[in-house]
Formats: structure tokens, C-alpha cells, sequence
């Protein structure tokens, strides 16, 4: 492999941290506190609004039943705006964001809908107002399941992000379609996948290393 | 705390005066009172709707520990959270401390919750915090400030006995620790009333017994009101002083535990107390026992007492005085609310008049006693 080809591999690589890593901050930003009203927002609830719940239950459904390359393209105005531009790396940060958001929402949503509705039954019992029971108990409660879910968010955005090429996005996806397959550059191809294998690899036994260390239901050991 | 104790046992005895009955006193200002209250649940996709409590009149007398008991379903649970207000009642009122829980808004209903400390069956403390951290959680909500909580955290562990297990998760812990832990977080805010929602129903019968200790222990060292439900006559029968029996949604006895347990008038209280000592006849009695005296029957009685009344010399004096043959068939003696309480069931070889004065004679000794049956 060429050294040009390297120097290729080392900037998608980039890319692609960049846009993972903007694109899942933001979209953890946003995605958390929307899985967690989307969690306590039922009838009978903590913030009871059944139907608010629904109607972004219903956009976040949508947003999530879209393929991904359909939606980088649907709302290529809406990226223009916020961006300023619709091609390139920053761009493509923004449909990634977009598809994030949902995502995040949906597993948070469902850490918190596991912890035992019992504990929030004992905060209500001491007092507590419904901020507190979200932050004390059920963000606390659920951090190993948010844990997991971010570290399943970071995988998906890793996959996803090789589909932004479409939008001169970029990105070791992007590198692995120009060269390796359009090219005829099988060696390409393999390193890219490999460098995928290996950002997975980590991302998900770092995050499953936080997790644990936020799991204390069982015995340590 | 030592203050509380002092100026209540200063009070008493002015009260004394005024005071020869004093369960009227305490029911003029208890604790809890629950006026005419129901409760009904809309049922989903059906006009009919559940009637979980019915027109429940109750009392918790101040700084007694007064049990409610039933079996599953009876509306202990909906009853107890009514309370501090988990739940609403449909209608009446539920006063606490003289204040209607029921007619407060969310932001004052907070802060009477802080005033009442709640025991739960699984203990529900927090997985992600340390028996420490878990007991500071009711002052971080009331907003109390880092040192405060140390110093007021550090005495509570010691009052439960687990001063060293404060840094360990309640995975780390047995079920009877949890409960500690759990009394000891329902303490933190120094609440006048303590629930306790079937809170030793998850533990062994020794573990059961050290909590219950403990509650007592509490009760009567903070001058802390306790209320709790359960389905264990044990748990009843070992530390509430009053007691209120439930059956599918209404009360329908209460009184001072003792009262209620030996007299067993309603059907629902016996059915309960058929796992106290001598409740339940001996199988080898029921199955040739007839309702109709029949000639040359043996009548069985069942003779009850209560606290001190000895029982054996005047079951020898039927015999001599009214020279009535005495059997005895079974018999237990058994411990309610401190007090000794004890079933003899003897068979008299005897025709009616003279069980008759059998009965007066014993009844003039304060000994109840009723027939059972007949046997040949």
C-alpha cells in the first residue's frame, strides 16, 4: 500500500471519529432527555402528557423506520441551514444527529423503563419532586442500561457514517466504496473493514467496562 | 430526641387526671384518622369499577404501633398509601396529624411526605447507591447540606446496627440488612409517623423477629407513631398494641390488639387467628365431633384466658365442687401484645344443667368458655 493510499486511510479514519463523535454528543444531547420523557410522559406517570408521548413516539417511530440514505438526502435543506453547506464531513454531521436522536431515545427509554418502578414509589413516599426522582433515581438507576445503549449508539453511528459519502461526507466508509470498490483495490477494501473492526472492537469493550462499573445489583466478583 | 422522651413523660401525668380511659383520650387526637374514606379503581374496558376500600373509619392512636391485617387483595396496600398520599381517596378524608392528606396540592403534599418515613416489602433501596448514600437520599431531597447529612446518617447506621456496613451496595447485603437499611432511611428525616408496607414478608421468621425488635424499639425510644400491614399474625400479634382487621375492603374490627385477638368475633379475624395456638381443633376431635348433643355425648368446650387468670385450678374445682369430670383434649397458651393468652379444650362428661353452671362457674372465675360440639 502506497503511502498516499496511507495518508488516505489516516484522514478517513479521522473523518470518522469526528463525525461519530460530534454526531453522538449531540445526538446523546438531545436523544437522553427524550428518552426520558418519553419514559415518564405515560398516563399515570411522573409528567403525565399521554398525548404528547404519542405524537413523538409517532415522529421518533418515523424518523426511525426511514433508511438512513434517504433521510441524509430528504433533509438536505434543513442540513444547508444548520451547516451552511450540504456537502462535506461537517454536513454530514447533521443527518447523522438526526438519526441519532431517535435511537438514543428509544434504548434510554427503555433503561429507565426497567428500573423497578419501586424505587420510584420510595422517592415519592420521601418527598421528592419529579426532577429529583429522575435525576436521583432513575438517570442513577439506569446508568449502566444508558451505558450500554450510548456504546450500542456509537456502533450504529460507526456503520452509519459509511453511508455519508453519498454527501462527500467522507470517512474510512466512504474510502473502502471510492477505492476499494470502485478502484479494484482489494488491500484497501480489507484495511478499511479491518480499522472498523478494530474502532468497534474498542468502542464496545470500553463501554461495556463502564457499564459494569455502573452495575451494582450484583456481587462484585 | 432525648428531649421529646422527657417533655412527653412530663406531660402524661397532668393528663392522667382527666385521663382514667385513656384510649378516648388518644382517639381525640391520634395520629391517623380515616374518615369514612373509599376507594374505587375505574375498571379498563368495563363499566364495572373496583371497590378497593368501602367507607374505612380507622384510628391510629399517637405513638402506638397499630397493624392492619388481611389477606391479600383486602385493600391493605391501597389503604396504607392513602396515607402519604400515593394514592387518592374517591372519597372521605384521611387526616394526619390533624391535616387532610387528601386536599393537598403536590407541593405540600412533599413536605408532609418528609414527615412520614415508609418501609416496603422488597426495601426498594436504590442498587446504585451505598447503604450510606441510600440512607442520606430522603435529606439530599429535603435539600439538607453534605455535613448535616454525615452527622446525621453516622447515628442512624449505628441505631440499626450497621455502622460497618455503610460503604457496601444493598447487593453486598442479606434481606434482613436491607430492611435496616431501610428503617434507617425512613428515619433520616425524623418523621412522627413510620408505614410499613408488609415489610417483613420477604424475610425468615428470624429475621423477621430482629426487625420487628427494632421497630419496636424505635417505637418506643422516638416516641414514633408506627403503622403497619401485613398478612402475618405473627407480625401482629408481636408488636401492634392496636390492630384493625381488613377483609375485601372494609375494616371489620379494631380495637387494642389483645381485645380484638381473644375476643375473635368476627369470622374474618378467626380465620386469621386459625394459626394461633389452640385455634384449630385437633383432628382426631373434629372428625367424630357432631353439632347436636346426642345421648351419653361428651360436650367439648373451649375454655379461654386471658392474662393472668390461671385456668388449671379452676378446672380442678369443677371436679370437686361440682364433681363435673374434667378431660383435657388440647390446649396452647400462646403471647398477644405482651400479654398471655390461653385455650383449653376439655371434654365434661355431664348433662346440660350442669355445664351450664359449669360455664357460670367459670365465667365467675373470668374465664370465657363456649361449646364446640359433642362426641360420643
Amino acid at each position: 500500500m502506497s503511502a498516499d493510499i496511507l495518508a488516505l486511510l489516516v484522514k478517513a479514519t479521522g473523518q470518522t471519529l469526528y463525525m461519530v463523535v460530534v454526531a453522538g454528543l449531540v445526538g446523546s444531547l438531545f436523544g437522553i432527555p427524550l428518552g426520558v420523557f418519553l419514559a415518564t410522559s405515560g398516563k399515570g406517570e411522573l409528567f403525565p402528557a399521554p398525548s404528547v408521548n404519542k405524537v413523538l413516539g409517532a415522529i421518533v417511530n418515523a424518523t426511525r423506520s426511514t433508511p438512513f440514505i434517504i433521510l441524509v438526502v430528504a433533509i438536505i435543506p434543513f442540513t444547508r441551514l444548520i451547516a451552511g453547506t450540504s456537502i462535506g464531513t461537517s454536513a454530514a454531521i447533521v443527518p447523522l444527529t438526526i438519526a441519532t436522536i431517535p435511537f438514543v431515545a428509544r434504548l434510554v427509554e427503555t433503561a429507565i423503563r426497567e428500573v423497578d418502578p419501586g424505587l420510584t414509589e420510595a422517592a415519592r413516599a420521601m418527598g421528592a419532586s419529579p426532577i429529583q426522582i429522575v435525576f436521583k433515581v432513575l438517570l442513577a438507576e439506569a446508568r449502566p442500561g444508558i451505558a450500554s445503549a450510548l456504546t450500542l449508539t456509537i456502533v450504529s453511528l460507526i456503520g452509519y457514517s459509511a453511508m455519508v459519502g453519498a454527501v462527500g461526507g467522507g470517512g474510512l466508509g466512504d474510502l473502502g466504496i471510492r477505492y476499494g470498490y470502485q478502484r479494484f483495490m482489494p488491500d484497501v477494501m480489507a484495511t478499511v473493514v479491518v480499522v472498523l473492526i478494530v474502532l468497534v472492537q474498542l468502542v464496545q469493550s470500553a463501554g461495556d467496562r463502564l457499564a459494569r462499573r455502573f452495575d451494582k445489583r450484583v456481587r462484585p466478583r | 430526641m432525648n428531649m421529646a422522651i422527657i417533655t412527653n413523660r412530663v406531660k402524661n401525668p397532668l393528663n392522667m387526671a382527666a385521663n382514667d380511659e385513656p384510649q378516648v383520650h388518644k382517639s381525640a387526637n391520634p395520629m391517623v384518622a380515616f374518615e369514612c374514606v373509599s376507594k374505587r379503581f375505574a375498571a379498563a374496558r368495563s363499566s364495572a369499577e373496583v371497590i378497593a376500600l368501602d367507607s374505612i373509619d380507622l384510628v391510629v392512636p399517637r405513638g402506638s404501633v397499630t397493624g392492619i391485617i388481611g389477606r391479600s387483595g383486602a385493600g391493605k396496600s391501597t389503604l396504607i398509601r392513602l396515607v402519604n398520599g400515593l394514592e387518592k381517596p374517591s372519597s372521605g378524608r384521611v387526616l394526619v396529624d390533624g391535616v387532610d392528606v387528601a386536599g393537598l396540592d403536590e407541593k405540600n403534599l412533599r413536605s408532609v411526605r418528609r414527615s412520614i418515613g415508609m418501609i416496603f416489602q422488597h426495601f426498594n433501596l436504590l442498587s446504585s447507591r451505598t447503604a450510606f448514600d441510600n440512607i442520606a437520599l430522603p435529606l439530599e431531597i429535603a435539600g439538607v447540606d453534605r455535613q448535616s447529612i454525615e452527622k446525621r446518617v453516622a447515628p442512624l447506621l449505628d441505631l440499626v446496627g450497621l455502622s460497618d456496613k455503610r460503604d457496601r451496595y444493598p447487593s453486598e447485603l442479606s434481606g434482613g440488612q436491607k430492611q435496616r437499611i431501610g428503617i434507617a432511611r425512613a428515619l433520616a428525616t425524623e418523621p412522627k409517623l413510620l408505614l410499613s408496607d408488609e415489610a417483613t414478608s420477604a424475610l425468615d421468621p428470624e429475621t423477621t423477629r430482629s426487625i420487628l425488635a427494632l421497630l419496636k424499639q424505635i417505637n418506643k425510644e422516638l416516641d414514633l407513631t408506627v403503622l403497619l400491614i401485613t398478612h402475618e399474625m405473627e407480625v401482629v400479634k408481636t408488636i401492634a398494641d392496636h390492630v384493625a382487621v381488613i377483609d375485601g375492603g372494609r375494616i371489620v374490627e379494631q380495637g387494642p390488639t389483645f381485645d380484638v385477638f381473644t375476643g375473635h368475633a368476627h369470622e374474618t379475624t378467626r380465620a386469621l387467628l386459625g394459626g394461633l395456638a389452640g385455634m384449630r381443633l385437633p383432628e382426631f376431635l373434629t372428625s367424630r365431633m357432631t353439632e347436636q348433643p346426642e345421648p351419653d355425648s361428651r360436650t367439648i368446650l373451649r375454655v379461654i384466658f386471658k392474662g393472668e387468670n390461671a385456668t388449671e385450678p379452676m378446672l380442678a374445682r369443677l371436679g370437686s365442687d361440682l364433681g363435673i369430670e374434667v378431660n383435657i383434649l388440647a390446649g396452647a397458651v400462646d403471647e398477644i401484645a405482651g400479654r398471655p393468652f390461653g385455650m383449653l379444650v376439655v371434654s365434661l362428661r355431664a348433662d346440660e344443667a350442669k355445664i351450664a353452671e359449669a360455664r357460670q362457674f367459670l365465667a365467675n372465675h373470668g374465664l370465657a368458655s363456649e361449646v364446640v360440639g359433642y362426641v360420643r
